[in-house]
Parts: structure tokens; C-alpha cells; sequence
């Protein structure tokens, strides 16, 4: 292949084919649906935390907007600018210290503004506001709002469903008798600040519902703790998000989010369920004893 | 300049004119078994690499084909899972940290002036490792695979969870490959610390081997923790230890601090390599010196030196306490700087340059366009808060893709493209390498880009299926169609090399007028490298004999000026 001939096909082949793929590109973008997936931020909306990472994640996205098309602009520019058709003969730069001291020190700067930005905004992130709702219960286990009025769920990861439990006597033994308990779908009172003590009885999972904030890891051997005070009513879903075995796609949660009345309601009758199964499995294991089956 | 003797020194033009001679000075297959020889080593190193490389290419097109539509039930979660650790494993320890070794193992002693490596048995040895680790680790494709993932995180990776042999050979390929870069790193650390032409001080070693020196220390770094973890993951699955075991008072978060110790400087790894021919690749096709070359070098330093001290942002999700959290973003933000640093100097580099198009350099700038928005999406996951949102999401996925295929696998096919004159004596297709880069280009791009968007939109990684009406379906169909064109891209590229090493055009011994060593001596160079060793008076040695032999003959070298690049 001749010299030429590269240079000639480059501007026969090269930029209709990148054209044509670039559009590819920018249409199926176009086309992609937006009613339930985000493009450019993370969910939020469900709870103040989420909504602080949100806003969080917003003001280093735009930063990061402006570096991003400094940068990239300044690459195509000179890849057009400076090719050696238009110029003969390259200038022979070593270097400019004061320009690469300016940008080092410019980078820094940036990552210092992120820094001061992400302290500021933390607290909001990682400390529960004071339930808007009548407060159900309280205790002096962490995270706490100001006043400690909390609701304790627990969270017990296992393969491949999460199971939880109601009420703060499940920190001491979350399979104690008569603790109200729930798996897959969890059920919480609108506007209570919810903490969630999280952990797993086999392998790593991760608990997350991205509409009420970030993914905390339910480890074995640890307990971890998170918070969410949702607005609702709603359904919000979320899934492990740590490979935890074959099943670990199937492993999802929904938060159902009503009324605190309705919680109440909820709770009661998830209690009255669980001690009719109960009593019915008693009195099969019973029966089954007796005819000599067990 | 300064040769041993004057004949030699009128020889200099004369060796440009060289024929080529055969890749490999003999047929016979015992004397690849049986060779030292840094260029036979290192071609073995780049086809073995490869062969691993497409390996790993097919797992990501399965995985993709799979979840280009919800509840697909092409593949189970038991097969993909096993896809998942392959995939990883193979990209990682089978493709892109050994492949910097097959370029450093043929290029390092080319650059610095010296006729092999400094212990050129240990080196075969490393390979035949680094083989041998491959080797057990398919060889579960016939019984059973691996399905905790690259990172094996304990307790699935224990024997009650995992009781398969393929996470046993998992482990083996982790001490087989680990020893093989352990061997190999020590002996690039000796061959250029001891083994320089005489002249090449530091201030004048190649950018490249500055980058393979400090892959050298980061690999001895590294890997010890990761021998002995997975020593320990093997002790608790055999032999009744209790290391991770959170039953008997193990923890599986000493797993993660361990294996992260070694995976994030594992990244660095992988990229600072790949910015070593960014280094070599785009100045010589500006026709300009690198701008800052101590810039480059010293942020080359740097973030190794960082790299080390930034593993629990993999963590950020795990039990830590929100100080710890403080300390690893804040150590994670530091890392972006020298890496800024590397992108404003290579676009400098450029600035005022006189651009030879050429696919190599193709391959560096659309590096450059890639690995910007890589290292920009690590900002956002060093910040703790927002990495629990993006943390073990696709946007991860997006992220890790956009810095290692940008940043290592973009700059392997620069180097490809740049040196496969000097190691087989012909050019590769220019017009066909070009094709290669936009199908590899865009369908990078398309597959990864949306991928953010998945992370954001809430899809995990490593789920094998997903329900409809999530949001998630046309992102996944978009990124499995880039996929494929992406795997175009690459197959148009080995089919050139396929083509080529024995029809390409014939290169002679500088077909790019480079600015280090291994131009000097004839493509492919002989055994044992130089006749004589040039005396280096500057960072960029070709370029002064070129400009000597100028002066000294007349003849015109066409060097710093908007040639285009010249047959032999």
C-alpha cells in the first residue's frame, strides 16, 4: 500500500464509516426510554438521603461536564489542527514548567472544591432527620435522628431472599417468637425515619432500594446499619447488589411504603398470620407424630 | 556521536539498508521450547496473551448475547456466573498484565540498549508459567468453572459454597501467574536498573521502560498479599483453617482488604504500561518531543506510589468506619492529579505538532478521548456517598471498561500496530488498521457508554437475567450490538496481523523515523540485538544519529519535519 493511498482512503472510507456508526450511536441513545431509567443521575426521590446523594452527585457532574468537554475538545482540535498537511514543521516544545505547574495545581484545586463539597453535604447523607410521622417506637442504638425516635427494622441476608424483621427486639435475637417478620417485601410507615440493621446468615449480599439511598454490604459475622425515611405511599424496589451465588438476579426487594395507621394494621395482621401458620404446623407436626410419620 | 570505533560509525547509515530477514531464523518448534531469547520470549508471550484475549472476548459476547433481552434463558445463572469469573480472570491475569510483559519483555531490552534481559532462563521460566496457569485454569471448562467471580469473595469462594475443583484451579492460576509476574518483574527491574547503554542516565530512559520499570515495583508490591490470601482461602477450604470463615471468628472482610491491596495496584498494573506506549507512540508520530518528559515520568511514580494507598475505595460499601471512608477518597481524589497530569502532557505532545495519521496513533488518541471519561467517572465513585449508589452497578462496569480497555487495551493495539514492523519486518495494512480502529472505537463507545446509564438507572452487575419494564432493556440491547461491533473491530485487526506477517510491506529496520533504540538495529533485530551499542546523549537517541548521519553523509533523514513515513 502506497503512502498516498492511505491518506486518500482514510477521507473515502474513514468518515462516512464513522459517521455512520457515530449516528448509530446518537440514535439508539435517542430512542432508549426514559420512563423508568435515569441517563445521566442516580435515582432518588424516595428519601432524604437519596435526594442528598442525588444533589451531591448533580454538582460533580457538572464539574466534571466542563473538564470533560475541555479536555476532549482540546484533543480533537489538535488532532484536526496539527496534522501534517497543514503543518510542515512541528515545533520543537520540551515543556513549559509554569504550565504544568498551573494545570497540576488547577486539578487540585478542583478536587479540593469536590472535597469541601462532599463534607458539606455528608452529614445530611448519613444522619436521620426527626420523623415527620407520630414516632412508633425508641431506643439508643445507632443511627439515631435528634429526638431517637426510630422504627428498627432488621435485614437478614440470605441465598437468594432477604428476610426482615419488625421491631428493635430483633437487634437481640431476630428469630425471638412473636417479632412480626417479612420476606421479599418489606412494609414501612411513610415519613418515619427507618433504620435498618443489616446481616447475612451465609454469604455477602448487598441491601439496596435506590430510591431510598445507598447500597450498604450485609456481611456475615457484621452487623451494618442504614436509614431511609420514605415519602409514600409508594413501592420502590431494589435488588442485592453483591454476587451472591446462582441465584443471586432473583434476589430482589420491594419497600411498601403506606400509612402509619396502615403499617400498624399491616403489622398486626402479619403477626396474627404468622401464629396461625404456626399453630396449623404445630398441629400437623403433632398429628404427623402420632400416626408415626415424623 | 560516539561509537566504539570509526567504522562503525560510518556503518550506521548502512544498516537502514539491511534486508529483512525471516520473523524466525528457524522453523523448527523445539526452539521456541527451548529459547532465552527475550524476542522469542516475548512473541511468545504476545500470541499466548492473544489466544487468551479472544478467549475472554467470546465470555464477554455470551454474558452480552445473554442480557440483550430480559428473562432470557439462553444461558442459567450457574453458566453465567462461571462466564462472569472467567471473563474477569482471564482479562486480568491472562490478558492485560501479561501482554505489558510480552512488549516489555521484546521491547525493554531493545530501548535500553542491551542484548537480552538480565536473567534470560528465569524469563522463559516466567512464561512457561504464566502458560502453565492458563492452562489449569481452562482446563475446568471440562469439569467445572469457577462462579464466585474475580474477586472471589469469601464465603461464597468457601469449600460450603463453592465446592467445586474450579475454585481450587482458581486459586493455583492466581499463585502459577503470580510467581510468573513475580519472576518476571524482578527481572525487568534488574535488566534496567543494571543493563542501560552506556549514556542512558535516567533523565534518558524511554517513557516506556520508565512505565515498565515501575510495573516492575508495583508487581513486587502487590503480589504478595494476594499469595498469601489466596493461600489462606485455600488453608480454610482444605485443610480446616478458619482465616474468612465468619462462623469460627474469620472475617470476610480481611479478604477484601487483602485481595484489594493487590487489585487496586492490579490496576495500575494494567494502565501504567499502556501509558509507557501512549508515551513512545505519540510524540513519534507528532514529530515532536514528549512535552514534560519529567512530568510523565515522575506522575508514572506517583501513582504507583498512590496505588498503593487507595484499595478500600473498592470497599466503600463493606463495614468501615466513615473516617477510613474519608481517608480512601480522599487518597483515591490524589490519584487524578498525576493522571491529569499524563493526559495535558500527551495533548501538548500534540499541540503544534506535525501529525503523521497513522493507525498507531489512531489507537493513542482515541485512547486518550476513552481514558478521559474513565478517570472523570473515578472522581464520582471516590466520592463515598455517591459510590453507594453507583458501587456494584453497571456504572462501575462502564467505569472500569472506559480505564482498562481504554487505557491498556487501546495502547496494546497502538503498540501493535507501532512495533509490529520491528518484530516481524512488515508493515500491517494502514487502510484495514484504520477500519479496525473506528469498529473498535464506536463499538466501544456504544457498548459502555450506555452502561452508565444501566448503573444509574439501578441494574447490579453479575445478574444473569432482569425483569422487563425496569428501564433497562433497550441500554442492555444497545450495549450488546456495540459489543459485537467492537469484537469486529478487533477481528479486522488480527486478521491484518494474520495477513500481513508474511505479505505485509516490507518495513526496514525505522519505517516510523522513532525516536528509541529499537529502530537502530534491523526488523526483526538478530539475536542478541546490537553489533554495537550506540553511546545515548539524549532522550531521544535515533533521532541524534539520525541527524549525525545527516551531517556526515548528506543524506537527508527526514526526521522532525511533516513526512510522511518512508518505505525502507
Amino acid at each position: 500500500m502506497r503512502p498516498h493511498a492511505s491518506d486518500a482512503t482514510r477521507r473515502r472510507l474513514g468518515i462516512p464509516l464513522s459517521a455512520a456508526l457515530a449516528s448509530c450511536v446518537l440514535v439508539s441513545l435517542v430512542l432508549a426510554p426514559s420512563a423508568s431509567a435515569n441517563l445521566l443521575t442516580p435515582k432518588a426521590g424516595g428519601s432524604p438521603n437519596a435526594d442528598q446523594i442525588h444533589s451531591l452527585y448533580t454538582i460533580i457532574l457538572y464539574i466534571a461536564a466542563v473538564v470533560f468537554v475541555g479536555v476532549e475538545a482540546t484533543l480533537i482540535y489538535s488532532l484536526y489542527r496539527f496534522r501534517a498537511k497543514k503543518v510542515r514543521v512541528a515545533a520543537q516544545i520540551h515543556g513549559n514548567t509554569r504550565l504544568e505547574i498551573g494545570w497540576t495545581v488547577g486539578a487540585a484545586l478542583i478536587l479540593v472544591i469536590l472535597t469541601v463539597v462532599t463534607f458539606v453535604k455528608l452529614p445530611s447523607i448519613i444522619n436521620p432527620p426527626n420523623s415527620t410521622a407520630p414516632f412508633l417506637e425508641s431506643a439508643l442504638t445507632q443511627p439515631s435522628p435528634p429526638n431517637g425516635k426510630r422504627l428498627t427494622i432488621c435485614v437478614q441476608g440470605r441465598q437468594f431472599i432477604w428476610r426482615y424483621v419488625y421491631g428493635a427486639a430483633c437487634e437481640n435475637n431476630p428469630y425471638a417468637p412473636k417479632l412480626p417478620y417479612s420476606f421479599q417485601e418489606m412494609y414501612v410507615p411513610a415519613g418515619v425515619t427507618v433504620v435498618l440493621s443489616i446481616t447475612a446468615v451465609d454469604v455477602i449480599h448487598s441491601w439496596w432500594v435506590p430510591s431510598l439511598g445507598g447500597k450498604v454490604d450485609a456481611v456475615p459475622g457484621y452487623t451494618t446499619y442504614t436509614w431511609f425515611q420514605a415519602r409514600g405511599p409508594a413501592l420502590y424496589h431494589g435488588q442485592c447488589a453483591q454476587l451472591c451465588g446462582r441465584q443471586h438476579a432473583f434476589m430482589t426487594a420491594q419497600v411498601d411504603v403506606m400509612s402509619p395507621s396502615d403499617y400498624q394494621q399491616k403489622l398486626a395482621q402479619l403477626g396474627q398470620d404468622i401464629q396461625k401458620a404456626n399453630s396449623q404446623v404445630t398441629t400437623l407436626r403433632a398429628y404427623l407424630t402420632k400416626t408415626g410419620n415424623l | 556521536m560516539s561509537v566504539t570505533t570509526a567504522q562503525a560509525a560510518r556503518a550506521v547509515p548502512q544498516i537502514t539498508t539491511r534486508e529483512v530477514t525471516a520473523p524466525r531464523q528457524t522453523k523448527r518448534w523445539i526452539d521456541w521450547i527451548v529459547t532465552t531469547d527475550h524476542k522469542k520470549i516475548g512473541i511468545m508471550y504476545l500470541v499466548t496473551t492473544f489466544v487468551f484475549f479472544f478467549l475472554g472476548g467470546v465470555e464477554a459476547l455470551m454474558m452480552r448475547v445473554q442480557l440483550s433481552e430480559p428473562n432470557n434463558t439462553l444461558l442459567s445463572g450457574e453458566r453465567f456466573n462461571q462466564l462472569v469469573t472467567l471473563h474477569g480472570t482471564t482479562m486480568v491475569f491472562l490478558f492485560v498484565v501479561p501482554v505489558m510483559a510480552g512488549f516489555g519483555n521484546y521491547f525493554v531490552p531493545l530501548m535500553i540498549g542491551a542484548r537480552d534481559m538480565a536473567f534470560p532462563r528465569l524469563n522463559a521460566l516466567s512464561y512457561w508459567l504464566l502458560l502453565l496457569g492458563g492452562v489449569v485454569f481452562y482446563v475446568t471448562l471440562f469439569y467445572h468453572p469457577p462462579e464466585a467471580g474475580w474477586w472471589s469473595y469469601p464465603p461464597l469462594s468457601e469449600i460450603q459454597y463453592s465446592p467445586s475443583g474450579g475454585q481450587d484451579a482458581w486459586i493455583f492460576l492466581i499463585h502459577l501467574t503470580g510467581i510468573s509476574s513475580l519472576l518476571g518483574a524482578i527481572n525487568f527491574y534488574a535488566t534496567i536498573v543494571n543493563m542501560r547503554a552506556p549514556g542512558m542516565s535516567w533523565g534518558r530512559l524511554p517513557l516506556f521502560v520508565w512505565a515498565i520499570l515501575v510495573y516492575a515495583v508495583l508487581l513486587i508490591i502487590a503480589l504478595p498479599p494476594v499469595a498469601a490470601a489466596v493461600t489462606m482461602l485455600l488453608t480454610d477450604r482444605h485443610f480446616g483453617t478458619h482465616w474468612f470463615d465468619p462462623t469460627a471468628h474469620g472475617s470476610p472482610v480481611l479478604w477484601q482488604h487483602l485481595f484489594w491491596f493487590f487489585g487496586h495496584p492490579e490496576v495500575y498494573i494494567m494502565v501504567l504500561p499502556g501509558f509507557g506506549i501512549i508515551s513512545e507512540v505519540i510524540p513519534v508520530f507528532s514529530r515532536k518531543p514528549i512535552f514534560g518528559y519529567k512530568a510523565v515520568a515522575a506522575s508514572t511514580a506517583v501513582i504507583a506510589f498512590l496505588a498503593t494507598l487507595v484499595w478500600a475505595h473498592h470497599m466503600f460499601a463493606s463495614p468501615i468506619p466513615i473516617v477510613v471512608l474519608g481517608f480512601f477518597m480522599l487518597s483515591s481524589f490524589l490519584i487524578g492529579v498525576p493522571t491529569g497530569v499524563k493526559i495535558f502532557n500527551w495533548i501538548s505532545t500534540m499541540w503544534r505538532g506535525s501529525l503523521v495519521m497513522t493507525t498507531a496513533l489512531y489507537y493513542a488518541a482515541g485512547m486518550i478521548a476513552i481514558f478521559v471519561l474513565g478517570g472523570i467517572t473515578g472522581i464520582f465513585l471516590a466520592v463515598f456517598p455517591v459510590d453507594w449508589q453507583l458501587n456494584d452497578t453497571y456504572f462501575v462496569v462502564a467505569h472500569f471498561h472506559y480505564t482498562i480497555f481504554g487505557g491498556a487495551i487501546f495502547p496494546v493495539l497502538a503498540g501493535l500496530y507501532y512495533w509490529f514492523p520491528k518484530m516481524t519486518g512488515r508493515l500491517l495494512n494502514e487502510r484495514m488498521g484504520k477500519i479496525s480502529f473506528w469498529f473498535t472505537f464506536i463499538g466501544f463507545n456504544m457498548t459502555f457508554f450506555v452502561q452508565h446509564a444501566l448503573g444509574l438507572s439501578g441494574m447490579v452487575r453479575r445478574i444473569y437475567t432482569y425483569q422487563p419494564g425496569l428501564g433497562w432493556s433497550t441500554y442492555n440491547l444497545i450495549s450488546t450490538i456495540g459489543a459485537f461491533i467492537l469484537a469486529a473491530g478487533i477481528v479486522l485487526t488480527v486478521i491484518n496481523v494474520a495477513i500481513n506477517y508474511k505479505r505485509g510491506a516490507l518495513a526496514g529496520p525505522d519505517p516510523w523515523k522513532g525516536n528509541t533504540l529499537e529502530w537502530f538495529v534491523p526488523s526483526p533485530p538478530p539475536v542478541n540485538n546490537f553489533d554495537v551499542i550506540p553511546r545515548v546523549r539524549s532522550v531521544e537517541p535515533m533521532r541524534d544519529i539520525r541527524r549525525q548521519v545527516e551531517r556526515s553523509t548528506g543524506v537527508t533523514q527526514k526526521s522532525g519535519g511533516g513526512e510522511r513515513f518512508a518505505r525502507a
